[in-house]
């Protein structure tokens, strides 16, 4: 792990019309790693995997993917680069093994007939080869959009919310096999909304409104928050989010079930904050969860970005 | 690169292949245009009916009935009884004509008054109309001729100073579909070409499919290529189908070059197809595509000289049409089936096509790496 970083960019910026999508976005990853992309919708998560794949040219910024220039050495890059984008990009009118083909044709693969032979028997879709790619449900486009993107053995998988509306059981498949490919020496980034999924990836990376706001592995970024977490018990707990989240001291409070979870920055006004509530509930120190953390980045971000405007 | 642009030329052909609409479009489409237009459109409509009124019973009434029924032009269909009953015929749209041959008309006549005879005509649509009013003068001169013998003689007109010699060139007859059905090469060729193109580009970007395929090592200008290729193939398949119906439905003459005509086709539809691809740039989706390629087709249609003679257009018209392509291929497919033009006549028309080929490719290219990038 000690050679040069797989992905290894600086100060990439993108605007649009004006608007700035991503901000100065720097990212090294190491070979085998995954990486999980987190932020609220259009924070420019998929613009910025749009970059790194070379799709895109940033407005300002360099780096280097696999050693390329990101700027001069865009074909290179997306040989090497499997790219699954957000919405099913295959083709609906062509069979899942005709899609198979059409991209094995387009990397210029050998071994054509081969290899889509064996990406339909990973799948299991031997026997449905020829069923039209628009017909299947959507966790079985999303894991014929995996096959298709990971067809050529590219050195970087980049994944844009490649589980939205996938059930959990194909979703923990599909993690099981990020995971195999990670270790086989493949690079993955993945961008996502799921906390869930953000647990799974070896590290992950915040962002809001363009501009990185966390970075680690997740104990990194929970421990880096400074928050505290508190969760009351009893009767009606679950009802007081909103009384809670009003008083100083108090970050956010949501309720989870019959309890209520509140967290803020310092440990003693969160406990003078529950203080009217002492009798009546039980109350527990508890770890912020990843949420917590990203939804309170999430608030301050958004905080910050009214400022700059006005200023 | 090569193997690359084969891949997306493979995959749109499969896609072609398996889109009903596709294949209606390529063979269904210009069949049913061809019988539309073909068939039913006639610049020189006959048998049209017509009502006399006669109140004057005499020979000559019945030649000139019997004259203008022999010009093919008219049909008696209708003998009104009393009075204004014609009118109301004509009004009601019942007759297209009506014939109104006034009391005592044999009378005037041989006595050299010059009676009147009256043709009323519902000439709303001046087309219907006109070929036919132009046959009733010489109708009527040439029934009276055979009439009016002996002493009456004297009454017949006199030839005029002039003799005039009239020669219609390349389509004697006047055969209507002679002009349609080549002009009709051109109006399928836009129709299908720039909808089909516009349409197909613009799909892969609404359903989120370019970004996937710009994202392989596929180049911008392949994919572009890989979609151009199958609907020149197909454009060279419909020219063909038309060419075929030309020939053994309409019998039509073809006089000039196949391979001059081929030639210009090929040019015209790639200049159509650089045009549905610069709009497939512009569009969002793919019924604003649609619509574009709509505003194309109605000038295309009717100013481009297919379905109104370009000379009888007002001056801002013509401007707009000769910045059609239409307008141009259909010169050239006239001139080259009828007119046995041949390169040197053909030139100046191919000469504009491929300027706007330049131009639009440019554009297309630029705005297409804009839109991706």
């Amino acid at each position: 792990m000690a050679e040069t970083p797989v992905i290894d960019v600086r100060g990439l910026t993108k605007r649009f019309g004006g608007r700035t999508v991503v901000d100065h976005f720097d990212l090294k990853l190491d070979e085998g790693r995954i990486c999980g992309f987190l932020g609220p919708n259009g924070s420019g998560k998929t613009t910025t995997l749009r970059m790194i794949c070379g799709l895109l040219i940033p407005e300002e910024g360099e780096g280097t993917v696999l050693g390329l220039d990101l700027r001069t050495q865009r074909a290179e890059i997306k040989e090497q680069v499997g790219y699954m984008t957000q919405k099913f990009g295959l083709f609906g009118d062509l069979s899942i093994a005709e899609n198979l083909e059409f991209m094995a044709r387009v990397h210029g693969l050998d071994r054509r007939k081969q290899r889509v032979d064996e990406a339909l028997e990973k799948l299991g879709l031997e026997t449905r080869a020829s069923q039209l790619a628009g017909k299947l449900s959507g966790g079985w486009k999303q894991r014929l959009a995996l096959a298709a993107a990971v067809l050529h053995r590219p050195k970087i998988l980049l994944l844009d919310e490649p589980t939205a509306g996938v059930d959990p059981l194909a979703r923990r498949e599909f993690w099981d096999q990020i995971h195999a490919f990670a270790r086989e020496g493949m690079t993955v980034l993945v961008s996502t909304h799921y906390m869930d999924e953000a647990e799974r990836c070896h590290e992950i990376a915040y962002i809001a409104y363009g501009v990185m706001l966390a970075r680690g592995t997740v104990d990194e970024v929970i421990a880096g928050s400074g928050l505290y977490a508190l969760t009351g018990e009893g009767h009606g707990a679950d009802r007081l989010a909103a009384e809670i989240e009003a008083r100083s001291g108090v970050a956010m409070a949501a309720p989870f079930g019959t309890t209520i979870h509140v967290c803020g920055p310092d440990r003693d006004a969160l406990r003078a904050a529950v203080a009217p509530w002492q009798d009546r509930f039980h109350w527990k120190d508890s770890e912020p969860t990843l949420e917590d953390v990203f939804i309170n980045l999430m608030r301050t971000a958004r905080d910050n970005s009214v400022v700059v405007e006005h200023a | 690169m090569w193997q690359r642009i084969g891949a997306m030329v493979f995959k749109e052909v499969r896609q072609m292949a398996r889109d009903p609409g596709t294949l209606a479009m390529m063979f269904f489409f210009p069949i049913m245009q061809l019988m539309i237009f073909g068939y039913a459109i006639n610049s020189d409509p006959r048998h049209l009916p017509l009502a006399v009124e006669v109140s004057d019973n005499s020979q000559y009434s019945r030649s000139i009935v019997a004259a203008l029924q022999n010009t093919t032009y008219f049909d008696v269909t209708q003998v009104p009884g009393g009075y204004g009953e014609g009118d109301r015929l004509v009004a009601e749209g019942k007759v297209q004509f009506l014939l109104t041959i006034p009391p005592n008309f044999a009378r005037d006549l041989v006595r050299g008054d010059k009676p009147q005879l009256l043709l009323t005509a519902d000439a709303t649509d001046p087309a219907a109309t006109g070929p036919a009013v132009a046959a009733v003068g010489e109708a009527v001169t040439y029934a009276l001729g055979h009439d009016l013998t002996g002493p009456l003689a004297r009454l017949v007109p006199g030839a005029g100073p002039v003799n005039l010699v009239l020669h219609k060139s390349y389509n004697p007859e006047g055969i209507t579909s002679h002009n349609t059905v080549p002009g009709l090469l051109a109006i399928i060729l836009s129709m299908t070409m720039v909808m089909l193109t516009a349409m197909s580009v613009t799909r892969e970007v609404e359903q989120g499919t370019m970004e996937n395929l710009l994202a392989t090592p596929l180049r911008p200008i392949e994919v572009m290529i890989g979609k151009i290729v199958p609907y020149i193939v197909m454009g060279v398949v419909q020219m063909f189908v038309v060419l075929l119906f030309a020939a053994v439905v309409f019998h039509v003459p073809f006089v000039g070059s196949f391979t001059l005509l081929s030639s210009v086709t090929l040019l015209f539809i790639v200049v159509s197809l650089a045009l549905g691809f610069t709009m497939s740039t512009v569009a969002k989706s793919q019924v604003q595509a649609m619509q574009m390629s709509m505003f194309y087709l109605m000038p295309s249609i009717l100013l481009s000289g297919f379905a109104f003679p370009f000379r009888g257009m007002p001056w801002p018209a013509r401007w707009l049409a000769e910045v059609l392509p239409t307008t141009h291929y259909i010169v050239l497919v006239r001139g080259i089936m009828l007119k046995g033009w041949d390169l040197s006549l053909a030139l100046p028309q191919i000469g504009v096509l491929a300027l706007m080929l330049a131009v639009l490719t440019f554009v297309a290219v630029r705005r297409y790496q804009d839109t991706i990038a």
